[in-house]
C-alpha cells in the first residue's frame, strides 16, 4: 500500500472532482428539474403566471358573430381570428377602451399568399406587386371570405 | 449576401438553402479522429508490444491530449453559447447522442488519457520536481501529488495500472471516435450519412490520420532537435499505416459499391453531386490524392527496397496526403451531406467565409492551437527524456 500511495491520492483527486461536480450540480440545477419531464417543474407556474395575450376565437365569436358567419362560409374558415388580428385578450377584457388596429392587408395577405416555389401548387399564391400593383388586397377581396363574387359565379 | 438564386440549383426547401453545419463541424470529427488515432498508435507499443514504435509512444499520448483539449472548441464556437454546453453534464438527456458524447469525451480525457500520461511521466515529474528551475519546480511538485516515491516497486505498480488503463483505453478510443461516426450515421433523414458503416469508416480513417499526424510530428520534432530518426520506428509506422489504410479504403469502397448496387431513391442525386459540386473534394482530393497516391507510395515502400532518404520522403508525403485526404473525407461527409435537397431535386452551395466566427480563419487558428498546446506539453513533459536517460546510463538515469 505504501508503494501505491500516489495512486490513492490520484483516486482521491478524482473522487474530490466527482464530489465537487455533484455539489455544483446540486447548486445550479434548478429545483424541481425532472419532476414532470426534462424541464424545470416551476416553469409551468411561471408560464401560468404570465399575462394572457390571446383571447381565443370563441371569445371573439361571442361578440362578432356577424364576422364569424362570413368567415365560416369562406376558405379562411379554419383560420383563427387572432392569427390575422393579433393577440386580443386586452380588447376582450376592455372592449371600449382597447380598440384593435385593422391589419394592413398588403402586408398581411402576402405573408401567406406571396408566391414561393416551395409552397404546394394548389395553394393560392400571387406575386403581390404584379397582382395588385400596391393596392390593398381588401380593395377587391373580403379578407374574411376572400373569393371574389365574380369567381363564385354569382 | 448573394442572392439565393445564385446559391441554389433546382428545387430546395427553404430551410436547406443555407448550410447549418460549417467548416467547424468538419474540424470536430477530424480533430477527434486524430486523438483516437494517436492513442491507438500509443497502445500498439503498450498493449501489443510493438517495440519498434516506442520512440513515438509518449509523443503520441501528448499529441492525443493536445488535440483532445481542442476537440470540443469547434463545437463551442459553432454553438455561440459555450456556457450552455456545461448543461449537458448537469442535466443530460439520455436520448441526445451529443449529450452522451460529452460523457464519453470526459471519460476518455480524465480516466484514460490524463491518467495514462500521468502514470507514464510520473517518474520524470518526480525527477523534474527536484531539478527544474524554481518556478517550474512548483508545477512539477503539484503534479507529483506530494509523492516522491519512484522506487522500483512503485514504478512497477504504475506500469501495471498504466497497462490496464491502456487496455481500457483502446475500446474507449474506439468509442470516442465511433461515436462521432454514429452521430452522422444515425441521421436517418440524410441518405448521404445514414449508414451503419459510418462509425467503422470514421474509426479506421481516424486511426490512419492519427498515425500520420504523429509520424509527421515525430519527423519534424526530430529534425528540430537535430537528432537522427529511428528508421525502424518509421518503417514500422509506415507499414501499419499502409495496412490500416488498406482496410479504411476497402471499407469505403464496400460502402460505395453497396450504394451503387443498391441505387436507392437518393442515388441519382448523390451521384450527380459527386460528379459536380463534390468532384474536386471527393474524387480528386479524397480518393485520388488522399487515398490512391499514398497507398501506392506506402505500398511501394513495402514492396521495393528504397534508400533511407527516399523512404523518409515517402512517409512524409504519404502522411501529409493521408491527412489532407481524411480532412477532405470529413468535409465531404459534413458539407456534402447538406448540399442536396431532401427532395433529391436540388442543390445548394456552401460559401466559406473568412474572418467570421465560423470562417476559415477560425478553422485555421483551431488547427494551429493543438500544436501550440503540444509544444507547451512537450516543454512541460519532454517525451524524449527516457531515451536521454537511457543514453546517459540506464532507465533510472542515476538520479533516484
Amino acid at each position: 500500500m505504501k508503494e501505491a500511495v500516489h495512486l490513492v491520492r490520484l483516486a482521491a483527486l478524482f473522487a474530490a472532482g466527482f464530489v465537487a461536480f455533484l455539489v455544483i450540480r446540486q447548486m445550479v440545477v434548478p429545483a424541481g428539474f425532472g419532476k414532470y419531464g426534462h424541464f424545470r417543474a416551476g416553469a409551468l407556474d411561471d408560464i401560468r403566471a404570465r399575462p394572457i395575450s390571446y383571447a381565443g376565437h370563441g371569445t371573439c365569436e361571442a361578440c362578432h358573430d356577424d364576422q364569424h358567419n362570413v368567415l365560416a362560409k369562406g376558405k379562411h374558415a379554419q383560420v383563427s381570428c387572432e392569427a390575422c388580428h393579433g393577440p386580443q385578450n386586452r380588447h376582450a377584457e376592455e372592449p371600449d377602451k382597447v380598440k384593435p388596429v385593422l391589419p394592413d392587408t398588403r402586408v398581411l395577405c402576402a405573408s401567406c399568399h406571396e408566391s414561393n416555389s416551395a409552397k404546394p401548387k394548389k395553394f393560392p399564391q400571387v406575386v403581390a406587386s404584379d397582382h395588385s400593383g400596391g393596392e390593398p388586397c381588401k380593395s377587391c377581396h373580403v379578407p374574411h371570405n376572400p373569393k371574389l363574387s365574380t369567381e363564385k359565379g354569382q | 449576401m448573394e442572392p439565393v438564386t445564385k446559391l441554389v440549383e433546382g428545387f430546395m426547401y427553404p430551410n436547406e438553402v443555407e448550410l447549418q453545419w460549417s467548416i467547424l463541424i468538419v474540424l470536430y470529427p477530424y480533430i477527434t479522429g486524430l486523438v483516437a488515432g494517436a492513442f491507438i498508435l500509443a497502445s500498439l507499443e503498450r498493449v501489443f508490444r510493438v517495440e519498434a514504435v516506442k520512440p513515438t509512444y509518449r509523443l503520441a499520448l501528448l499529441t492525443a491530449l493536445a488535440f483532445l483539449l481542442v476537440a470540443p472548441l469547434p463545437l463551442q464556437l459553432h454553438l455561440g453559447h459555450p456556457e450552455r454546453s456545461f448543461e449537458m453534464f448537469l442535466t443530460p438527456h439520455r436520448s441526445s447522442a451529443m449529450a452522451m458524447f460529452g460523457f464519453v469525451y470526459l471519460w476518455y480525457l480524465a480516466a484514460v488519457l490524463v491518467m495514462e500520461i500521468w502514470l507514464d511521466f510520473r517518474k520524470d515529474i518526480v525527477l523534474l520536481s527536484r531539478t527544474a528551475p524554481s518556478a517550474m519546480r512548483w508545477i512539477y511538485k503539484l503534479l507529483t501529488l506530494g509523492s516522491q516515491n519512484i522506487s522500483e516497486r512503485s514504478l512497477q505498480i504504475d506500469d501495471r495500472v498504466g497497462y490496464i488503463v491502456t487496455v481500457v483505453g483502446i475500446p474507449s478510443a474506439f468509442l470516442l471516435h465511433g461515436y462521432v461516426g454514429f452521430i452522422f450515421g444515425s441521421v436517418k433523414a440524410n441518405p448521404w450519412w445514414s449508414t451503419p458503416l459510418m462509425p467503422i469508416v470514421f474509426l479506421f480513417s481516424a486511426i490512419s490520420s492519427g498515425i500520420s499526424v504523429v509520424l509527421l510530428i515525430y519527423m519534424a520534432a526530430t529534425r528540430l532537435r537535430r537528432q537522427a530518426l529511428d528508421m525502424r520506428c518509421l518503417d514500422t509506422m509506415g507499414s501499419y499505416l499502409f495496412y490500416l489504410f488498406v482496410i479504411d479504403f476497402t471499407l469505403e469502397m464496400v460502402d460505395l459499391t453497396h450504394r451503387i448496387y443498391e441505387a436507392g431513391e437518393s442515388f441519382q442525386s448523390l451521384d450527380f453531386m459527386v460528379h459536380s459540386r463534390l468532384y474536386f473534394s471527393h474524387i480528386v482530393v479524397q480518393i485520388v490524392l488522399g487515398t490512391l497516391v499514398p497507398l501506392a507510395l506506402l505500398g511501394s515502400a513495402q514492396l521495393w527496397r528504397m534508400s533511407e532518404a527516399r523512404r523518409k520522403s515517402v512517409y512524409a508525403l504519404s502522411g501529409l496526403l493521408i491527412m489532407t485526404g481524411i480532412f477532405a473525407m470529413r468535409w465531404n461527409v459534413v458539407i456534402g451531406g447538406q448540399l442536396f435537397s431532401k427532395s433529391f431535386l436540388g442543390y445548394t452551395t456552401y460559401k466559406l467565409e473568412f474572418a467570421t466566427r465560423e470562417g476559415l480563419l477560425a478553422a485555421i487558428l483551431l488547427m494551429i492551437l493543438p500544436f501550440i498546446i503540444l509544444w507547451a506539453l512537450v516543454k512541460l513533459l519532454p517525451p524524449w527524456t527516457t531515451l536521454a536517460h537511457e543514453a546517459a546510463g540506464g532507465r533510472d538515469g542515476g538520479n533516484t
